[in-house]
């Protein structure tokens, strides 16, 4: 399979790979996917208390290449944006920006589903009223 | 665009994690040449020596095998019956045996329907495996919705059948007597060699027709009619070092004489069996082929199972959780299927994109499926999608095994920093227990 030029630097160079302290109250995780289908992303988001803005976001992503661009781009993408605006990311800006194939739009729904996950247990930390359809572990 | 030429450097104004999946600008080892090919399974290079062979008989021996009164004729059918005799050496049948075909998926077309047409009468049960080729294992679907009734038995998780599963399935009596078994010599993706010898013996008394697809072992390891008790058998010649679009079909004349009902009309060449024009080039370069794996075989048998076990110690040894799939004592030289656990098959082959091998990944299949046979393994769809296939071959050296060993490696180690998974069984977590979304 011929992957895009944008997939390719993501995976050759992912950005924003590693881990966040899981029990800080500022951290919120996200963990989709399910080993026995081939792909599981690990979203973690780190927000500022005062602002809501999401200072730092890390992944970890086993999966093919378009997951892992997928994941990598997510974290850029919400890095410096309020949690509220980080819900407006959908997975059909993934796949424009990547340029996925097909066959490969579940790896951008994984990622948007990682987003909402991960801003989900930021929610359920902080207090934060938990909006219809945001769940933890969204099934996608 | 390619993987390997990128230098790992970043891109400007995007900040790096530091970790940097390739990064390969050291020059290349003595005798490495890329991209490298180690997908021997899939095809194989046509050996220049069968080339040499082959090239004559596009040009000035371009006769047709079947023209019987002139001598651009005769030099074609002579050429035909020297490889005929050549193929027929090299699994211990007769000349008269072997029939020719387009490639091994017409032969198990042939055979299958071509017996189950022709013994309609005597019974109407067919026994397969689920880890056969496509070509098996579509060829009985289109039977059944023929009215057949097939079975498809189990493989245990080292990937061979149960001799006992195989007696227990076979019918002796009654409109559903079995007519067939098919079974393959050795799988195509996890190499693991079927007790073929055996299910032939109990196929030969229970009076029940043994077919066999063995276009991974003809050539490969000693393959023999009369002692593994085999009545039909497929081969093809892409799969050593011949041509692409050319195969046969054992078709035993003698204890018991098996006939097979032909699936293409038109001239009844191939003793009524097979009609249509010879692929005369085709078949000379079958029987070189065929020729020279025999000639060779033994010392190349042993050379590819060092270079196999070479590559597997490689890399067991430098990296953990992998996994080899298939038994190991009854195997294929040049296979190794092994599972990187926690690294994403399609993503490890991005990595090493250079390098020509195969994956059980669903990403990598068409259906989006994992590779049924690992499925049938029992491993969990995991190990699957962790899967890759190395076809060790006539070509390849240790400077290649090396290089590819490293590769994996470097990539390996890599994915798995970015996998969450290895970094959850890392920590001790029992991935098993953790309840994850269905998608």
């Amino acid at each position: 399979m011929a992957y895009s030029d944008k997939v390719v630097d993501h995976y050759e160079n992912p950005r924003n790979v590693g881990t966040l302290d899981k029990s800080s109250t500022e951290v919120g995780t996200g963990l989709v996917g399910a080993p026995e289908c081939g792909d599981v992303m690990r979203l973690q988001i780190k927000v500022n208390p005062e602002t809501q803005v999401i200072e730092d976001a890390k992944f970890k992503t086993f999966g093919c290449g378009s997951a892992i661009a997928s994941s990598s781009l997510a974290t850029e993408w919400v890095k410096g944006k309020t949690v509220a605006e980080a819900l407006t990311i959908t997975n059909t800006d993934i796949v424009k920006e990547l340029a996925l194939p097909p066959v490969k739009i579940h790896c951008s729904v994984l990622a948007e589903d990682a987003i909402r996950a991960a801003i989900g247990d930021w929610k359920k930390k902080n207090g934060v009223a938990e909006e219809a359809g945001v769940a933890t572990a969204a099934a996608h | 665009m390619s993987i390997e030429n990128g230098n790992g450097a970043n891109v400007a104004g995007i900040p790096s994690t530091g970790v940097v999946i390739t990064n390969s600008n050291k020059p290349l080892p003595d005798g490495v040449h890329l991209p490298l090919y180690m997908d021997n399974h899939a095809t194989t290079p046509l050996d220049p020596r069968v080339l040499e062979a082959m090239m004559p008989y596009f040009t000035g021996k371009f006769g047709n095998a079947a023209s019987r009164n002139h001598a651009f004729g005769w030099e074609a059918e002579k050429a035909v019956e020297e490889a005929r005799t050549q193929i027929a050496k090299l699994i211990g049948a007769t000349s008269k045996e072997i029939i020719f075909t387009s490639g091994a998926t017409e032969s198990n077309n042939l055979a299958i329907k071509g017996i189950a047409e022709m013994y309609r009468e005597r019974g109407n049960h067919i026994i397969t495996q689920v880890t056969e080729h496509k070509a098996v294992l579509d060829t009985c679907k289109k039977l059944e919705k023929q009215g057949y009734r097939v079975t498809y038995l189990p493989v245990q998780a080292d990937g061979l059948i149960d001799l006992e599963d195989l007696k227990r399935a076979i019918v002796t009596e009654g409109p559903e007597k079995t007519i067939l078994v098919s079974i393959m010599y050795a799988n195509n993706e996890i190499g693991v060699i079927q007790p073929i010898r055996e299910i032939g013996k109990l196929c030969h008394e229970k009076g029940v027709l043994f077919h066999t697809d063995a276009v991974q072992a003809v050539g490969k390891i000693p393959v023999d009619v009369q002692a593994d008790n085999i009545d039909v058998l497929s081969l093809s010649a892409h799969k050593i070092y011949g041509p692409k679009g050319v195969g046969a079909l054992y078709v035993r004349r003698r204890n018991p004489r098996v006939q097979i009902t032909e699936q293409i009309n038109g001239g009844g060449h191939e003793r009524g069996m097979r009609s249509g024009t010879l692929n005369v080039p085709g078949i000379v370069g079958l029987g070189k082929a065929c020729e020279i794996a025999g000639e060779e075989m033994a010392a190349e048998a042993k050379r590819e199972q060092e270079l196999r076990d070479y590559l597997k110690n490689k890399l067991e040894t430098a990296l953990d959780y992998t996994q080899v799939n298939g038994n190991m004592d009854h195997h294929l030289p040049g296979n190794l299927n092994m599972s990187f656990v926690y690294v994403e098959g399609e993503s490890l082959l991005m990595g090493i994109n250079d390098i020509a091998v195969s994956s059980g990944s669903a990403c990598t299949s068409a259906t989006l499926e994992p590779s049924y046979v690992l499925k049938a393994l029992g491993l969990g769809d995991e190990i699957a999608h962790s899967s890759i296939r190395f076809g060790l071959g006539r070509f390849n050296t240790k400077a290649e095994v090396d290089y590819v060993a490293d590769k994996i490696i470097d990539v390996v180690v890599k994915l798995r920093e970015l996998s969450p998974l290895y970094e959850m069984v890392k920590e001790g977590i029992d991935l098993s227990k953790i309840e994850w979304a269905a998608h």
